[in-house]
């Protein structure tokens, strides 16, 4: 069969490159001679791009069937294209709910191990690859094999989290959670500036299974921080409605807005409004499970808002040794360079995950969305540069810019880690994506 | 509803069986990899179908095991109400040029072989009483075009002959559901540039549902695909000569 021509591919920030996807639902048949899977595309920068010399990825959308699922211990598997949205669909009116869902529920199971996915329960429920108990993958060598925390331990930790770099992961095994209910309760607090927002979300966590601020990042000063901290766990059966929530109208952006629609007077005008919007300290009730998870998923394509050059999201998670001034130190960069963030998003962070380069470590992370503009690579450098010193690092599912030298000072020893795993099981680097070019040199 | 399904395991058919198994019918599924009809079943048991969802294997190629299958898928129903044939095979007119094989084979499948699996399954369907036969055709057999001169006269003799087969039986209680699905994005037509009103295989599967209850014989999907194939068969020969559509 003829060769289609390459197509432009592109992350969800709109980083893209030339490209050819192969698609089919035998995914063991067709990934024999691809070096890459990619799935729904959410990773915000390059990381399921294919580099420059080798156009050709895996999309593994349609291989999407569920294999098994144990009602009784939740025990779930299912092939890596299936997206959590339809996971959701199914099993949450059964009562089952993803132990760990990132922010939009159009990612695939295989995305969500790749890019070892934390969710607003990181502080009590870790990572979802801490959720994972066996992988089916096809590796470097050709060999169709199964690894979990018993069988290829090293290949499994440096799958879980490794951005694909160790070969194709076909079908994935988790354990489910209960839920009493499709609702959540929530309870919202007006928080005025940064060192109060890392108390808050150290007190909450005890008590709340899932935590997340909200912060204006264009306030200064003694307001650097403010915002607003949402908590919530799942309603009990009989405080919330009998009906399951209905999923809404969900409106879609057809064009790019032109760059000059996010200014900084309009981006200063919505982190106002929505501030001002908590008008009480606080305040709480049930809403539905999608509102509180994906709020950004009911707008279709949002990220044509950031126009034709796209955005990137700059997310670092800063140790807890590094202290508590080490957020306001980061977001003080952000505001002297005039970089202004459309939304930007504090979480704390229990623990570090299984995977060897998995993102979480104790401490608090911040996420900035950040309009591509003429200055980000230096906007992203000064950030890095900050981050290091803190002792901190990157999340490789959000990132496009990170230089390899401030990647590999970050990483440190997890990184010689992953080499040798890497040695081991790709001695070739046949495994390979833009973004393992830029950060890994391969 | 009880269901005998050849093609579940991919594309629109995949879609439709998932819709069905999600309302509760009961579905047997017929097709060629052992392995590939065990994995489709355990996705439809969880979505909701019967557990376990039984198969049959039944080779599209291999024509003197369809009367068996049938009765085989039968026999596990316990009687039979609907048979769905999504199965069937593409390649664009260049490949079939440059393999006479290739283009033999995809006749042979497209057409013949599907029009024996249909007279199997009308037998049947027949000594149950009547029901619904779901036929995947094509928009392709509409006119003869030139990107798909032989795949679309396959499914053109396709077309035809369910639509004698509905003339013949419909008192029967025979109902004959022809599906015509314009282009559809799945991996049958992965690689190939999209046209406008291309389709997606859960929409389509909705309509064609719609379609095998309400016991309508010809469908379009998506629907846009009947006012323009209605266009396309309306153009005169010096336009179609012309153009590369």
């Amino acid at each position: 069969m003829s060769e289609p021509p390459l197509s432009t591919l592109s992350g969800w920030g709109r980083h893209s490159a030339r490209g050819r996807e192969r698609l089919g639902e035998d995914l063991e048949r067709i990934s024999a001679d691809v070096n890459l899977s990619r799935g729904l595309g959410r990773s915000y920068g390059d990381a399921s791009l294919p580099p420059d010399d080798e156009p050709d990825v895996l999309n593994t959308t349609f291989a999407d069937r569920i294999l098994g699922f144990d009602e009784d211990t939740g025990l779930f598997r299912a092939e890596s294209g299936l997206a959590l949205s339809e996971l959701n669909r199914l099993l949450m009116p059964r009562g089952y709910f993803s132990p760990v869902s990132p922010g939009t529920k159009f990612v695939t199971l295989g995305g969500m191990v790749a890019a070892d996915v934390h969710g607003k329960n990181q502080h009590k429920d870790g990572n979802f690859g801490d959720h994972v108990t066996s992988l089916k993958m096809r590796v470097a060598d050709g060999r169709v094999l199964e690894c979990s925390p018993q069988q290829h331990p090293d290949l499994f930790r440096a799958t879980i989290g490794g951005m694909g770099l160790t070969g194709h992961i076909l079908e994935v095994e988790f354990g489910m959670h209960r839920i009493p209910s499709q609702w959540i309760w929530q309870e919202s607090r007006r928080i005025h500036n940064i060192d109060e927002f890392q108390d808050a979300l150290e007190e909450s966590a005890p008590e709340w299974p899932y935590t997340m601020g909200w912060i204006d990042c264009l306030a200064r000063g003694k307001n650097t921080g403010r915002g607003i901290l949402m908590t919530g766990r799942w309603a009990e059966a009989d405080q919330a409605p009998s009906r399951a929530p209905k999923p809404g109208f969900q409106p879609r952006l057809r064009f790019d807005w032109p760059s000059w629609v996010l200014s900084g007077l309009t981006i200063r005008l919505f982190n106002e409004l929505f501030y001002r919007k908590q008008w009480r300290l606080r305040s709480s009730g049930i809403v539905s499970h999608e509102s509180f998870y994906y709020p950004l998923d009911a707008i279709d394509s949002w990220n044509r808002m950031y126009g034709r050059r796209g955005f990137t999201q700059y997310q670092c998670v800063l140790p807890r040794e590094a202290g508590q001034s080490s957020a306001r130190r980061v977001l003080d960069v952000l505001t002297a360079r005039g970089g202004a963030s459309f939304l930007c998003v504090i979480k704390d962070f229990g623990r570090e995950s299984r995977g060897v380069l998995s993102f979480p470590r104790p401490g608090i992370t911040l996420a900035l969305d950040i309009a591509v503009r003429d200055d980000t690579q230096e906007l992203v450098d000064a950030l890095n540069e900050q981050v290091l010193q803190e002792g901190g690092r990157i999340y490789l599912a959000k990132d496009s810019f990170t230089r390899r030298e401030h990647f590999e000072a970050m990483e440190g020893s997890r990184l010689d880690e992953f080499k040798a795993i890497r040695d081991r099981w790709d001695p070739n680097r046949r495994f390979r994506s833009a973004q393992s070019v830029r950060l890994l040199g391969d | 509803m009880r269901v005998a399904f050849l093609g579940a395991t991919k594309g629109m058919g995949r879609a439709l069986a998932r819709l069905m198994a999600e309302r509760g019918d009961t579905i047997c599924l017929l097709g060629r990899n052992d392995a590939d009809l065990e994995r489709s079943a355990a996705d439809l048991s969880v979505r909701g179908a019967a557990d376990p969802v039984p198969s049959v294997v039944c080779d599209l190629e291999k024509p003197e095991t369809f009367a068996s299958a049938i009765d085989a898928a039968r026999e596990t129903l316990g009687g039979l109400d609907a048979v769905v044939v999504t199965a069937g095979v593409f390649a664009t007119q260049d490949e079939l040029e440059a393999d006479p094989a290739l283009a033999e084979k995809l006749v042979r499948i497209n057409f013949s072989n599907t029009v024996m699996f249909c007279e199997a399954a009308k037998k049947a369907l027949l000594e149950e009483g009547g029901g619904a036969l779901c036929v995947f055709s094509s928009v392709a057999g509409e006119r003869g075009r030139k990107p798909v001169i032989i795949y679309g006269a396959a499914k053109a003799g396709l077309t035809r002959y369910l639509e004698g087969l509905d003339h013949k039986h419909h008192a029967d209680g025979l109902r004959v559901v022809t599906v015509k699905p314009g282009f559809v994005k799945t991996s049958m037509t992965a690689g190939l540039d999209p046209p406008p009103f291309a389709g997606e295989p859960d929409a389509v599967a909705q309509r064609v549902l719609g379609a095998i209850d309400r016991g309508a014989p010809v469908v379009y999907a998506p629907a846009p695909w009947r006012p323009i194939m209605a266009i396309i068969r309306a153009f005169p020969r010096a336009i179609m000569r012309r153009i590369n559509f």
